[in-house]
């Protein structure tokens, strides 16, 4: 897919353009409504605005729709963060009585970033990515997704592409959104299992007995790594590489070390290094108490995802809104679609620059879309409604905005059945 | 929030209903009339088991058959319930057990106003009361347990066997302290993972679609964590309707005196008057005086002088420890006057204060010597202050300066500070006894630094004839000890019905939940 050479200085000119013709504000308000289940939840939501130099408002919050609309067209942000839902509209809180102006709800959310990868990925460092390391992104979607639905039992999870070296996690469920601080960091942490930093060479250790989460995330790891960690990154290949993940087997059983040194010397070929690695751990696992799990840690340390407590862990910390754009690469900030992890690249998500450009660009078949879409619409919406319906449909964005669409259909129908059991103890029909 | 219907008189059936089961969570205050007379008699007897439940807790591991046979009896003693089969059998003699849970539930409120007012103060009560209640849980069945969490809205739903069954491999892999056998013999609960935080962070139990699979062993500790932050919070919210508690004249030196009351053997009767003679006092500090003492009695030594709070709590230990009014006069006044007190200002201002220790002035005579928890818990030194408890009050560099001058052994100060870093200030004051007594063991647990003094004395008195004696003397202490509360009892609820009319007024209006 042909992606439009983007620049940055382009951005003011495009925004606008953005804004009023192909950001989804409908499903937008939508999904932060919630199905108006609770009063003033859209009201009460903070946003905040970086605006053209670096330009920084918080604070922001709105009535309606239409409200936020022309607001954010009228500012052109450069980037939209989504907040918390607080006691009193966020605009206002200024007049409230200082204590009592608090963080009351928010979506749980998790923030996965490439960087916090650098010591296991040869391919990149910092800002960078490939399509080589994209694979640590989807291994971490599959472990953490299965976690917060199976054991968590959560079920309303939006994935979405940071727009340059990540993605994050918007659990909507009502359960998670009204979860204390305390309960997020212990979310959090139960899904952490890398520990250290720059100082700490060896950062997984499992000890008997296994957690059945741990279990479960192995599996997922193993799928990937032959093919992520043994060939595209290499990591039995040169010296270097050998070493580092050499250092990570236990020092009590240096011996071991030693051996598969020599090993190696006969043994070039990364998947059968990586056996002799397997089967000396099969013989410690037999005998040792402690330490016998290290082909386990290794695979671990190099795939297991990394994430950001302190991200998770605040009700009120704000986090890039889905279908913002990222100023420094022009993509838009879209959902992924599960359905179809193992085929994403982030490299094909449409900038703004593309998009914009397809907007002036006849599509095949929009003939025929006008007509049925003329049928169905006609007496619902005006004319300029149509339009705009039309013209992210236009789009590379549509298949997005339509995959959003689900999620939120989904949604909707926990909300119905909110609606219906609030009305019932309420008695009004 | 609900509350009962109020009403004036309430009727013997809703006394069933509100007490149907023998442990509660003390959710809803009593919404009763109660005579002040009861009031106090059902306070004074809690903080009592209380107290009990705090020393035995020091003695012996919790929920040991020692520890449970000693609650046992003193719950049956103070008539609290205790059994959880016990039925309201009305051929047993004294209250039933409708009446015993009545003043559980009562006593439990008066006692919230009392120990809600400072941090330590609820930190003790909170600590109590959950270790009462856990030694209650334990006497529920399985299926008494289970009503309980139903009755209290705590979601717990036990597994079934079939369940338990296609679970076994995930339970057991999920704890270290899970086995096979542990699965087969124990319920397992299912809890809501927000309700079990703790073992969620460090992945120490099975999660499955929200939820996690507790062991019976386990779950005590979720409803015990429940409790305990139930009634936190429900302390804090007293505090908030202090102020009108106090502006009562009748409630207000109640509760003062519950909340620093000691009550057990008080050390203000008098034995072996005059048996210890002034020059023996020095040695003495050395050898048989708790730390505080000894700390008092050298600062009054090297300033020849103390202030206030010093000469109080070591003036009154002096008593306590049989020294006369003359005797105390004569060893202040000698003092004093070596440092800038002269014999005529010591005789107008700090004698007159002597002898009023001794009851000799004035219309008090609730001068007893100060327990540990006095010490403890009030009055606070301040700079130039020597009293308090070491332990408590001293930066620990200097309390470890002042173990080592006193020729501690480094071990022994390590241990020490070790015990008062957990905050567990007598514990400390016991270790530093076995040291200086070069004893294993202390049979005692130490709560009143009089008693330090006569335990003291008693090991050094030394030999095989003593230490077989020592049980009898104990238990006679104890009962004087209760003889002499009961005596302060009566005289209190005389006092109470002396000074203050016998009126019936709602209690509600100071038991406000938010």
């Amino acid at each position: 897919m042909p992606s439009s050479d983007y620049d940055p200085a382009s951005l003011p000119d495009l925004l606008p353009l953005y804004y009023r013709r192909l950001f989804p504000f409908s499903q937008y308000y939508r999904w932060l409504n919630y199905g108006g289940v609770q009063k003033n939840y859209f009201q009460n939501r903070e946003f905040s605005f970086t605006l053209k130099d670096d330009i920084y408002v918080r604070y922001q919050s709105f009535t309606t729709q239409n409200e936020l609309e022309k607001e954010m067209q009228k500012m052109n942000p450069y980037k939209i963060d989504i907040g918390a839902i607080y006691s009193h509209r966020p605009n206002q809180h200024n007049t409230v009585k200082s204590g009592t102006f608090q963080a009351l709800e928010k979506e749980l959310v998790f923030d996965i970033d490439m960087t916090d990868y650098d010591d296991v990925r040869s391919c990149c460092s910092a800002a960078d990515i490939c399509c080589k390391c994209w694979t640590l992104m989807t291994i971490a979607i599959r472990i953490l997704d299965r976690a917060l639905r199976e054991d968590f039992g959560f079920q309303h999870l939006l994935w979405v592409y940071s727009g340059r070296r990540g993605v994050h996690c918007w659990v909507c469920d009502e359960a998670a959104r009204k979860l204390s601080v305390a309960a997020r960091s212990a979310v959090a942490e139960y899904l952490s299992l890398i520990k250290g930093g720059e100082e700490t060479v060896k950062k997984v250790v499992l000890t008997d007995p296994i957690h059945p989460f741990i279990r479960e995330s192995l599996a997922v790891v193993e799928r990937y790594f032959p093919r992520y960690a043994l060939q595209e990154q290499d990591i039995l290949g040169r010296k270097e590489s050998v070493d580092k993940v050499l250092s990570l087997v236990p020092e009590d059983i240096l011996f071991t070390v030693k051996e598969l040194q020599q090993d190696f010397q006969n043994e070039k070929k990364p998947e059968s290094r990586w056996k002799l690695v397997r089967d000396q751990a099969t013989k410690k696992q037999a005998t040792a108490k402690k330490g016998q799990y290290f082909e386990k840690e290794i695979m671990l340390q190099y795939c297991y995802p990394r994430l950001d407590v302190n991200v998770s862990k605040g009700v009120n910390h704000l986090l890039k809104s889905p279908f913002s754009v990222h100023p420094k690469t022009g993509r838009i900030s879209v959902p992924i679609n599960l359905k179809e992890l193992d085929v994403f690249d982030p490299f094909a998500v449409p900038t703004i620059s593309l998009i914009c450009e397809e907007l002036d660009r006849p599509r095949a078949g929009e003939d025929e879309e006008k007509s049925e879409e003329s049928k169905d619409k006609e007496n619902e919406k005006d004319a300029a409604e149509r339009r705009k319906i039309r013209d992210y449909k236009r789009t590379t964005l549509a298949k997005y905005v339509k995959y959003f669409d689900q999620f939120l259909d989904a949604m909707a129908r926990s909300w119905k059945g909110e609606l219906l059991r609030k009305s019932d103890l309420q008695k009004e029909f | 929030m609900q509350f009962m219907s109020r009403q004036k008189k309430l009727l013997p059936n809703s006394h069933t209903e509100l007490y149907g089961q023998c442990l509660q969570f003390y959710g809803q205050p009593p919404l009763e009339n109660i005579a002040l007379s009861e009031f106090e008699t059902f306070a004074v007897e809690r903080l009592k088991l209380l107290k009990t439940v705090e020393n035995l807790g020091v003695s012996y591991v919790k929920l040991s058959e020692q520890y449970t046979k000693k609650l046992d009896q003193e719950s049956k003693n103070l008539n609290f319930p205790y059994r959880a089969d016990a039925d309201d059998r009305k051929s047993q003699s004294g209250p039933s057990e409708i009446e015993k849970r009545r003043k559980d539930h009562i006593s439990h409120f008066i006692l919230r106003l009392a120990y809600c007012q400072t941090e330590d103060l609820r930190r003790w009560f909170i600590q109590q009361e959950v270790d009462l209640f856990r030694y209650r849980f334990s006497y529920l069945s399985s299926k008494q347990k289970l009503e309980f969490l139903h009755k209290n809205n705590l979601q717990y739903d036990a597994i079934s066997v079939e369940e338990k069954k296609a679970l076994q491999d995930k339970l057991v892999n999920s704890s270290y302290a899970v086995s096979g056998i542990t699965v087969e013999d124990q319920d397992f609960y299912k809890v809501p993972f927000q309700d079990a935080l703790d073992l969620v962070r460090t992945r120490k139990v099975y999660l499955k679609a929200g939820y996690v699979y507790i062991p019976h062993q386990d779950i005590v500790t979720i409803i015990l964590n429940d409790f305990r932050t139930r009634l936190s919070k429900a302390l804090a919210l007293t505090a908030r309707s202090l102020p009108a508690v106090h502006s009562d004249e009748r409630l207000q030196p109640l509760l003062n005196h519950l909340s620093h009351a000691y009550v057990g053997q008080d050390y203000s009767i008098q034995k072996n008057v005059g048996k210890i003679s002034l020059e023996q006092i020095d040695s003495l500090s050395g050898k048989s005086f708790p730390l505080c003492m000894r700390q008092l009695h050298q600062a009054l030594r090297e300033n020849h002088h103390l202030r206030h709070g010093g000469r109080m709590q070591y003036g009154l230990f002096l008593k306590g420890i049989g020294l006369s009014l003359e005797q105390a006069l004569q060893f202040w006044r000698s003092e004093f006057i070596r440092g800038k007190v002269d014999a005529d200002k010591f005789d107008k201002a700090y004698a007159y204060s002597i002898r009023h220790m001794f009851g000799k002035e004035g219309k008090r005579t609730d001068y007893t010597p100060y327990s540990c928890m006095k010490v403890i818990l009030s009055n606070p030194p301040s700079q130039g202050d020597h009293h308090g408890c070491p332990f408590r009050h001293s930066d620990p560099e200097l309390l470890k300066q002042k173990l080592q001058f006193y020729k501690v052994s480094p071990s022994g100060i390590s241990q020490i500070l070790e015990l008062v870093k957990g905050m567990h200030y007598q514990l400390a004051c016991q270790k530093y006894f076995e040291l200086t007594h070069n004893i294993e063991d202390i049979t005692f647990s130490l709560n009143h630094p009089n008693q330090y003094f006569v335990e003291s004395q008693k090991v050094l008195g030394g030999g095989k004839d003593i230490k077989r004696e020592m049980d009898t003397p104990q238990r006679s202490q104890e009962n004087s000890g209760r003889g002499s509360a009961a005596a302060r009892e009566a005289a209190a609820a005389a006092n109470a019905s002396q000074h203050l009319a016998e009126m019936t007024e709602e209690l509600d209006s100071f038991f406000q939940d938010a």
